[in-house]
């Protein structure tokens, strides 16, 4: 494990996987298939462990593997740096995709794409692993596309499903706003650094401190400019408000989807780069403040829509982005290694609740309807223990890991004084309420009450929506299935009571993370509350108790339990006498309808107009069709050049050499 | 008094005969072998005449080679007529035009 | 006196090796049996694996000279020499099967290839003109007689007599090139004519006459425009294994002599030789890539391509550096692996019935084989020159040499037309994949020939992710021999 190329094994074991399994497709059984990936993935994940192990000893490693092209000035390479924040990345890549793969031999048994899935799925795990392992942007952004690729092949997995196709066009058009203006980013960082190499780039950031740039009129320095970038590409990737539209939408694709990219790893992929590009973000405080308030906006007002969600997916979903949200507000705050841990601990309990809802949907034939559900605990109990854990890791517990990031997060929050930190403070702690409403609004729904299949009528003919027929009893799902999930519980239970001493207050984050404690002292406030007030983690957990956060979690608890276990009529009273909040909740404030009208129509009428004038007349018209013709025409007269004579074809060499001799003779 | 010159001259000229001769028949394609044995022997020549004039004897040897490697490139031409004679009955130039384009 | 010999001969091992061997292939097959052929191929594979050892065992580390400086062997002689074995170890290969079908599979076949392979070492071997003459002519005399080895085709035929008399007038071209040169300079040594050119600067006229038609017979053999109209003909009319070991490795020969030639021997006259380079090389690129849009024979498609590749490997050496000359040899080795493939899917989809030479053969290919489908699509994307092949490397480091050379506007002419050669490369990927098959049935090939062609066309893949090793070793081989 010391070679460089010991590390490159790690992406390379699911990447081989994904090309045998993808190339020879039916020619291997099922079984091999997913087998073979599975090992692969595993094999990355026991190597993922061991390099963490070995970063944890302090081992640094920032070298390039190969050289693809050298231009000049510039190199483009392929390269490791592996650090704590790099190998923490890893391990929780491999192994959550080991849980999905496991978890997917159950739920896609049975579907012709099959080997398909699983190729995908591997693809991504080499993706992912790419993004986080890689020590310049060119690497990054490759990563960077490879999982967007990968996530739009997934969403439209199904691709005979309109509504898949759909998404998958979403995510695929809103991701192109946020890679444009990462790959801007880029560029600029190119520009005044001269490299793409991380260790060059943070070594010149002084360079780039230094100046100002002209910005419709205004100066603007140029490193609020590059972080601002940066972070529309992470808007993108980690579903940001305004460009978080797609995230809801994409769980169209099949669950184990859902849970592998769309909570647990890909879209962490923007909170990740904003934390390895801590030293340019620490030198901007507005664009942290940016970050903040985007984050908290994201935070509050995407919980708000898990609340009116019917569909047991997308309340998880509004649920991922409304954490994902949390994650930003850390970042802004300076809070790096808060929002890393966050990361974590989230990927766990989120993986488990999208594979328990998985299970639910199996149990439900397909139904993902939370009013046709009810009582599940009776008849899926694994399902029902371990999703309980997760939304109580969910929603901040005391001693579960949720509690432990969320609330240092909001911790931090409070103490970080940047502009926006009031609102992002006011909306992180709102957002504990509203998280823990529509958690468990979402728990009650679906394993207590009644058994709501049963009062149904209408039969369910789509293809992809069967539903349990009123006489049928739901059904426990395979061990495939069961085994990730308990498999995930348990770092959810435990894993931030672990882990928080060392990530948030240790050394663990020192060589990754760089934070100017002069300008952002919050951390330092927040590390010294943890030793000297509570004395550990567990005292930690026994002062929230008494804490604001704790209070709006059980509240929101209490007030989901009255809601739908007590008076089950409320809800519908409530939604009457709010009918003008809750339209704005069902168009989800709006912003699809605002895409559409604005985006959507007014790029298609500038886009006709310019394709009836520009494109067909001048470009189509007189370049493209012109060119194309004209070579056509030229090509067909070259040819009766070569006429087949012999001596017409040694009389043009004789020319060729007589004009030669007539240039190039100077007498 | 013959100098180089005279003899760079001759060369030139058998050379450029042989040369048109190549593009301007159109009929035989013997006539090209000639052609192409005319073009050689006024290399020869100028190779001779610069050998002489320059005191080297490797134009001269160099001579030696080309003549020798002249008659089997004659051979092969001939050979190769021959085939067309047997496929086409006729070694007319002209009728040479079955690839083009 | 007897050591010197001795060293000379030990220098030239492997010709000595390839030319008895050649003799002993062309005598065997008088003794056996047609049906025991098999036995004439081992010998010829054997012929290429012992060269290989010959070559590989005293790899030149630096420069030696043999028989008065006639020979010499560098880094560049046998780098390129094992690239040639190479070459036509696998033409030997993937034609084995098609030359059966049609009755081509006989002795003096192989016989014939060796003798051009003897041809070419000494091309790449010579340190003299004489020398480059000799090689040259035996190789250019082989190939005509191969292409008219299809006696009774009447194409072939045609195709040949056309090679024949054009390559006689292009070496008759060089030849008086060549007297010019010998009369200017007094020497046919290509070491002393350089020197000389150094110290004494002499009479311009008639170097820049002599360097004008030796370039003509260079770019004859390379087929550059204006001499590149016996390259279409010969491609179509010669049986497609016959166009491959054309198209191939005698390029090899020819860019190391022109290598030897201009940049070892004329390399005081680059200021000459660099315009013309330059017009035939943007000649080259610009007719090869749009004439190639208009043909509907593959083979000639072909044809064209190669001339367009040519005008990138002379825009290599006209840069006239170290590095230029060492991408164009990294374009012209990784031209013979594509072309090598191009050819050899060809003649898989042929068989004793059918000739696929139209590009309409290639309809569908990928529901009649989506392996070979995907072999094609490699090759022609890297023909096309698109990341991550190693076309799209070469052509990238030859234009970065260009670049630097100072031809800025040079260079973006020659990405556009890439731009013009993509439509045709991508026409045939189209074909492949989205229109239906012409022709059913399956496509058959012997184990060893799909495991090697599948090497072969992933090679073009893994060379371009990888290029770094192959591109130091064409750098060494040019670094070792220019100075």
């Amino acid at each position: 494990m010391n070679s460089i190329y010991s590390y490159l094994a790690i992406p390379l074991l699911p990447l081989i996987a994904s090309f045998c399994v993808g190339i020879l497709g039916k020619k291997l059984s099922e079984f091999f298939a997913s087998s073979f990936t599975i090992l692969s993935v595993f094999g990355a994940f026991i190597l993922s462990c061991f390099t963490l192990n070995q970063t944890l000893d302090g081992l640094v490693v920032n070298q390039a593997v190969y050289q693809w092209l050298a231009t000049g000035r510039y190199q483009f390479e392929v390269g490791f740096l592996i650090d704590n924040l790099t190998a923490m990345m890893m391990v929780v890549v491999t192994f959550i995709s080991l849980m999905v793969h496991i978890y997917t031999m159950g739920y896609m048994k049975g579907d012709p794409g099959y080997r398909r899935f699983f190729s995908y799925i591997s693809l991504f795990t080499f993706s992912m692993l790419m993004l986080v392992m890689s020590n310049n942007f060119m690497q990054l952004f490759f990563g960077w596309e490879a999982v967007g690729l990968v996530s739009y092949l997934l969403i439209g997995f199904w691709y005979q499903k309109s509504t898949a196709i759909y998404a998958n066009l979403k995510a695929f058009l809103v991701n192109r706003v946020g890679d444009f203006g990462f790959i801007l980013g880029i560029a600029m960082i190119l520009y005044w650094t001269g490299s793409l190499d991380y260790a060059t780039v943070f070594k010149n950031v002084g360079i780039i401190t230094a100046h100002t740039m002209q910005l419709f009129g205004q100066p603007v320095e140029v490193i609020t400019v590059i972080c601002v970038l940066l972070f529309i590409g992470a808007m993108g990737k980690s579903a940001q408000v305004p460009l978080h539209v797609w995230l809801p939408d994409s769980m169209e694709g099949p669950t184990p989807i859902s849970a592998l990219i769309h909570a647990a790893t890909m879209v962490t992929a923007g909170i990740f780069m904003v934390s390895r590009m801590s030293p340019l973000f620490e030198l901007s405080d507005t664009a942290l403040s940016f970050v903040m308030i985007i984050g908290a906006i994201t935070a509050l007002f995407m919980g708000l829509l898990g609340i009116i969600q019917n569909d047991i997916k997308r309340v998880i979903a509004y649920s991922t982005l409304s954490q994902l949200g949390y994650m930003t507000v850390a970042l802004g705050a300076s809070a790096y290694s808060v929002a890393m841990f966050h990361l974590m601990t989230h990927a766990f309990f989120k993986a488990l609740l999208f594979l328990g809802a998985g299970s639910v949907i199996i149990g439900m034939h397909h139904d993902q309807d939370i009013r046709n559900m009810g009582n599940l605990r009776k008849y899926m109990p694994v399902t029902w223990i371990t999703f309980l854990i997760g939304s109580l890791a969910l929603i901040g517990t005391p001693l579960f890991s949720g509690f432990y990031s969320k609330d240092s997060l909001i911790e931090v929050v409070k103490l970080s004084h940047i502009t926006g930190s009031n609102f992002a403070y006011f909306s992180v702690l709102v957002g504990v309420f509203v998280t823990a409403f529509y958690s468990f609004r979402l728990y009650f729904l679906v394993f207590h009450g009644k058994e709501k299949w049963r009062l149904q009528t209408v039969a369910h003919n789509d293809d992809y929506h069967h539903g349990l027929n009123p006489k049928d009893n739901p059904h426990e799902s395979a061990l495939s299935i069961t085994l990730p999930l308990t498999l995930l519980a348990i770092p959810s239970v435990v894993i931030g009571y672990i882990s928080i001493e060392p990530i948030l207050f240790g050394s663990f984050f020192a060589k990754s993370i760089f934070l100017n404690v002069e300008a952002h002292p919050a951390m330092e406030h927040l590390s010294h509350h943890f030793h000297q007030i509570y004395h550990g983690p567990f005292g930690m957990a026994v002062h929230s108790i008494l804490s604001i956060p704790f209070f709006f979690a059980t509240s929101g608890v209490a007030l989901a339990y009255y809601c739908y276990q007590v008076n089950i009529n409320l809800p519908k009273q409530i939604i009457k006498n709010t009918q003008t909040i809750y339209s704005i909740l069902e168009n989800k404030y709006g912003f699809d309808s605002f895409n559409e009208k604005f985006f959507a129509h007014g790029s298609r009428f500038l886009g006709e107009r310019f394709w009836r004038l520009g494109d067909e007349k001048i470009i189509d018209g007189w370049f493209v069709n012109g060119t194309a013709r004209f070579v056509g025409k030229c090509s067909e007269k070259i040819r009766i050049i070569q006429s087949g004579y012999i001596y017409h074809y040694a009389f043009a060499m004789v020319i060729g050499v007589f004009l030669f001799l007539t240039f190039f003779i100077k007498i | 008094m013959i100098g180089l010159s005279h003899y760079l001259i001759l060369a030139a000229i058998l050379f450029t005969i042989s040369v048109v001769g190549i593009f301007l028949n159109r009929k035989n394609i013997i006539i090209l072998l000639m052609s192409i044995e005319l073009m050689l022997l006024a290399v020869n020549i100028n190779f001779i005449a610069f050998s002489y004039y320059l005191n080297d004897i490797a134009g001269q040897i160099f001579v030696f080679f080309i003549l020798t490697i002249a008659a089997a490139e004659s051979a092969i031409g001939l050979a190769i007529i021959v085939l067309i004679f047997r496929n086409t009955r006729s070694i007319n130039v002209d009728d040479l035009n079955r690839l083009s384009g | 006196m007897n050591e010197l010999i001795q060293f000379d001969l030990s220098l030239i091992m492997p010709e000595i090796f390839v030319l008895s061997m050649a003799m002993v292939v062309l005598m065997t097959d008088l003794f056996i049996k047609p049906s025991s052929r098999w036995i004439i191929y081992s010998l010829s594979q054997l012929t290429l694996l012992g060269s290989t050892y010959l070559t590989g065992k005293d790899f030149a580390e630096e420069t030696q000279f043999a028989f008065s400086n006639m020979f010499v062997r560098d880094g560049l002689a046998d780098f390129l020499k094992m690239i040639s074995y190479l070459g036509i170890s696998l033409t030997f290969l993937y034609s084995r099967s098609y030359m059966k079908d049609r009755g081509l599979y006989r002795g003096e076949y192989f016989a014939l290839v060796l003798f051009a392979l003897l041809g070419m070492m000494i091309m790449i071997s010579s340190h003299n003109m004489l020398l480059v003459y000799m090689g040259l002519e035996l190789l250019s005399l082989c190939l005509y007689s191969i292409t008219a080895l299809d006696r009774d085709n009447q194409k072939a035929t045609e195709s040949a007599i056309k090679y024949f008399v054009l390559g006689a007038l292009a070496s008759g071209l060089l030849l008086y090139g060549m007297s010019m040169i010998y009369g200017a300079t007094s020497s046919l040594d290509i070491g002393i004519i350089s020197t000389t050119l150094f110290n004494h600067p002499t009479d311009h006229s008639i170097l820049v006459l002599g360097l004008v038609f030796v370039l003509a017979g260079l770019a004859f053999k390379l087929g550059a425009v204006p001499f590149q109209m016996w390259v279409p003909d010969v491609y179509e009319g010669a049986p497609s294994s016959i166009a491959m070991l054309i198209s191939s490795v005698p390029k090899l020969a020819a860019f190391a002599i022109t290598i030897r030639l201009l940049a070892d021997g004329l390399q005081s006259m680059i200021i000459d030789w660099k315009e013309m380079l330059l017009i035939m090389a943007v000649l080259s690129i610009s007719i090869g890539n749009i004439t190639a849009i208009a043909q509907k024979n593959i083979k000639r498609m072909y044809a064209y391509s190669t001339i367009s590749h040519i005008g990138f490997i002379l825009f290599g050496v006209m840069s006239g550096s170290l590095n230029g000359y060492a991408s164009s040899l990294f374009y012209v080795a990784s031209y013979m692996l594509m072309t090598l493939v191009s050819f050899a899917i060809l003649m898989i989809m042929s068989n004793k019935n059918f000739e696929c030479e139209l590009i309409e053969d290639f309809k569908g290919l990928n529901k009649r084989s989506p392996w070979y489908a995907f072999l094609m699509l490699i090759v022609m994307l890297s023909m096309a020159g698109i990341p991550p092949t190693i076309g799209f490397y070469a052509k990238f480091m030859v234009l970065q040499a260009a670049l630097e050379a100072g031809f800025v506007g040079f260079v973006i002419y020659a990405v556009m037309m890439v731009l013009v050669g993509m439509f045709y490369y991508l026409r045939i990927v189209k074909l492949m994949y989205f229109d239906e098959p012409k022709v059913k049935g399956k496509i058959e090939a012997s184990l060893d020939v799909q495991w090697v062609l599948s090497l072969n066309a992933l090679s073009l893949l893994i060379i371009g992710l990888v290029p770094y090793t192959f591109m130091e070793a064409t750098t060494q081989a040019i670094s070792l021999s220019l100075n």
